[in-house]
């Protein structure tokens, strides 16, 4: 029992150690600090968020430090790991999935003075923005690709779960694809899940199975890219470049590049500009990036560049009507453009997505 | 290759680290021993399989040191369980979660690394039957491993007299001990047998099945092994079955779903657990046929001196 209360109280010394350290530092560097979802070593979605970490570090140097928590659960858990940041002094967190967004709120107003950043939620308050990025628009350019060089006409779409951000995924998928060839399909499925390389290889294989020859995904390991190389189709990378896992196979990558995003917002605070805001950031400025086009002819590639270019300057907006909705119904007319707020609660496949939309919660 | 041979073959490399983690685990649980800790054997068989293909440049070798890996992680169950007798399910469960962080460690380095795949060996004459040809004679090593390690258990379990002592211990630990079986020395083993066959199904899942390491790559396969040895009653056959039957409706709702079939893609995602846990429920309507088979001792300590 002494003994037991010895270690006890050793424990309590270490951590007021730690905190009187801590509070020290944080004098003279400003914390701004980091939840991921998942490992940094994911080779996916966190990995791309500690990549913009490691950019906003290099940016601001000595001024700051960016502690992280990786592999928080999203759910009660997180709500907890939020606040331990927000208590230990940081002067913005970060939260960077989807499923932090409730939890972020419910933190963010014990402690209105921490200024809290969501990725791709929609929820805000004083001290919470929320930002995301325009992947549509990288996918609208993977479409335009998959049509050009399919052979059967059909691509394969690897989806995760029915939630706005993957379902404008598919559509913008479907439009680019469309913008090249009317008759253009796609068959699409459902995974339930970010991160399982052995059941995203499972679908892979299936969609080759059933006639596919160009492969994209919304999942986060390189398994399905793996798949195409093995079996002599192309495919497209998702949030890292996946080349290595697909040196004949890999068209094109989307590429997240928070560091963008992370810089403008700490330069920001800094500058005493920072407020609320709904950022939605595409192509232009830097916050998705397009792999090198590669396995690919020289006509599609320059098809794919110019592209990428209309909708860096704007003169090209992947959701421009005329587009209907799957049902038939009219979504946008001739030469209108979808507005940030439908896109961003987007719940509705548009016409030519041959694929039964799960219904989300 | 025609679909219907595709298909079948994407049901193999899926079922088959099932099968053989589970005909691991049933070993272990035929010893009286209840080891949770299977997917963290399974996914520190992937890391260590990974990463000595990596090494050595040779897959072969790292199907090797995936059975290390898988066999040595379960010393340390067996070490807390067996001498220290601590609680098996929570010293198994505390198993899986340490297998999955100290695999996330090893593998940082090997993340997007691209992996040394195993190669198929075609048997000449079968694989060219029809049909069945190209499906179950041009496969790797690990397939036929599989087969015919559920040959070998069952032989060993049920025609030998080394298997009718782990029985017997299993069935009734103290009994097994007054006869003058060492008990403990047996479960060691069998422990560290399905600690084996769960770092063998691990170095599939690295090696074969996708080649690449990514953390928690095991996906929960270790716990459909678990609940494959209770779904087979503990009969060795019986796993090969179970396995299949997953593997084959894991692999068919994805079929249907491009199919563009319009069911729920929730719903037939959770097809195959739901399957597994209606035929448990049937099997269970039979009391007497399941206490049979179930051994009597499982997860009950141990301690001869008491």
């Amino acid at each position: 029992m002494k003994k037991l209360a010895l270690s006890l109280a050793a424990t309590a010394a270490l951590i007021v150690g730690i905190g009187a350290a801590t509070s020290a530092e944080a004098a003279a560097k400003t914390k701004i600090c980091f939840i991921y979802v998942g490992s940094k070593t994911d080779g996916g979605w966190t990995q791309a968020h500690d990549k913009g970490r490691q950019a906003l570090q290099k940016e601001f140097g000595d001024k700051i430090e960016t502690p992280f928590l990786e592999n928080v659960p999203e759910g009660p858990d997180a709500e907890r790991a939020i606040e331990r940041l927000a208590r230990s002094g940081c002067a913005m967190v970060f939260t960077t999935s989807f499923g932090f967004m409730d939890p972020t709120i419910a933190v963010a107003k014990k402690y209105p003075k921490v200024k809290f950043e969501h990725a791709t939620g929609f929820k805000t308050a004083d001290n919470v923005a929320t930002y995301n990025s325009r992947f549509y628009e990288g996918r609208y350019i993977s479409g335009v690709i998959a049509a050009k060089l399919s052979k059967t006409g059909t691509a394969g779409y690897i989806a995760t779960f029915p939630i706005p951000e993957v379902v404008m995924g598919i559509n913008g998928f479907e439009a680019g694809a469309k913008s090249v060839n009317p008759n253009f399909k796609m068959k699409v499925i459902w995974v339930n899940t970010w991160f399982d390389p052995g059941k995203e290889a499972d679908a892979a294989k299936a969609l080759i199975d059933q006639g596919v020859d160009i492969l994209t995904q919304h999942t986060d390991t390189t398994a399905p890219m793996q798949v195409a190389e093995q079996r002599g189709v192309k495919a497209f990378g998702q949030a890292s470049d996946m080349i290595a896992a697909g040196p004949k196979s890999q068209l094109t990558a989307i590429e997240d590049t928070w560091g963008a995003y992370y810089i403008k917002r700490v330069h920001a605070f800094f500058d005493g500009t920072w407020k609320s805001e709904q950022s939605f950031d595409g192509l232009k400025d830097g916050i998705l990036t397009m792999a090198p086009y590669t396995n690919m002819p020289d006509d599609v590639k320059k098809l794919a560049e110019e592209t990428e270019a209309k909708i860096k300057s704007g003169e090209l907006a992947p959701f421009t009507g005329p587009i209907n909705k799957q049902d038939g119904t009219a979504w946008l007319k001739a030469g209108e453009r979808a507005d940030d707020g439908t896109l961003l609660g987007m719940n509705f496949y548009i016409e030519g997505v041959d694929d039964k939309l799960p219904a989300s919660k | 290759m025609t679909f219907f041979e595709a298909v079948l073959l994407t049901i193999v490399t899926a079922a088959t680290p099932l099968v053989i983690a589970a005909i691991g685990e049933l070993v272990t649980e035929r010893a009286g021993v209840l080891n949770l800790g299977v997917e963290g054997m399974m996914i520190m068989g992937s890391v260590g399989a990974f990463a000595a293909a990596q090494i050595t440049g040779n897959p072969y070798l790292g199907l090797v040191a995936g059975v290390a890996s898988g066999a040595l992680f379960s010393l340390l169950f067996a070490f807390l369980t067996l001498t220290l007798v601590s609680n098996q399910v929570a010293t198994g469960l505390a198993l899986t979660i340490l297998g999955l962080g100290v695999s996330g460690m090893i593998g940082e380095g090997y993340v997007g690394v691209p992996g040394i795949r195993l190669l198929p060996i075609e048997i000449p004459v079968l694989s060219q039957l029809p049909y069945i040809g190209t499906v179950l004679f041009k496969q790797d090593i690990v397939f036929y491993l599989s087969i015919i390690l559920v040959i070998a258990v069952n032989w060993f379990l049920f025609r030998s007299r080394a298997g009718l002592k782990l029985r017997s211990i299993g069935d009734n630990h103290a009994s097994a001990h007054a006869l003058g079986i060492n008990v403990i020395r047996t479960r060691y083993l069998a422990v560290m047998f399905g600690g084996a066959c769960a770092g063998l199904a691990g170095a599939q899942l690295s090696l074969i099945y996708t080649p690449q390491w990514t953390e928690s790559m095991s996906g929960g396969r270790g716990w459909i092994a678990l609940a494959l040895v209770v779904f087979a009653s503990w009969r060795p056959w019986r796993i090969l079955i179970g396995g299949y039957l997953f593997g084959a409706v894991t692999i068919l709702q994805l079929h249907a779903q491009a199919f563009g079939i319009g069911v729920p893609s929730q719903f037939l995602s959770m097809l195959p657990y739901l399957s597994t846990v209606v035929v448990l429920v049937i099997i269970s309507q039979n009391r007497r046929a399941t206490l049979i088979n179930t051994p009597a001792s499982l997860g009950k300590p141990f301690v001869p001196d008491r």
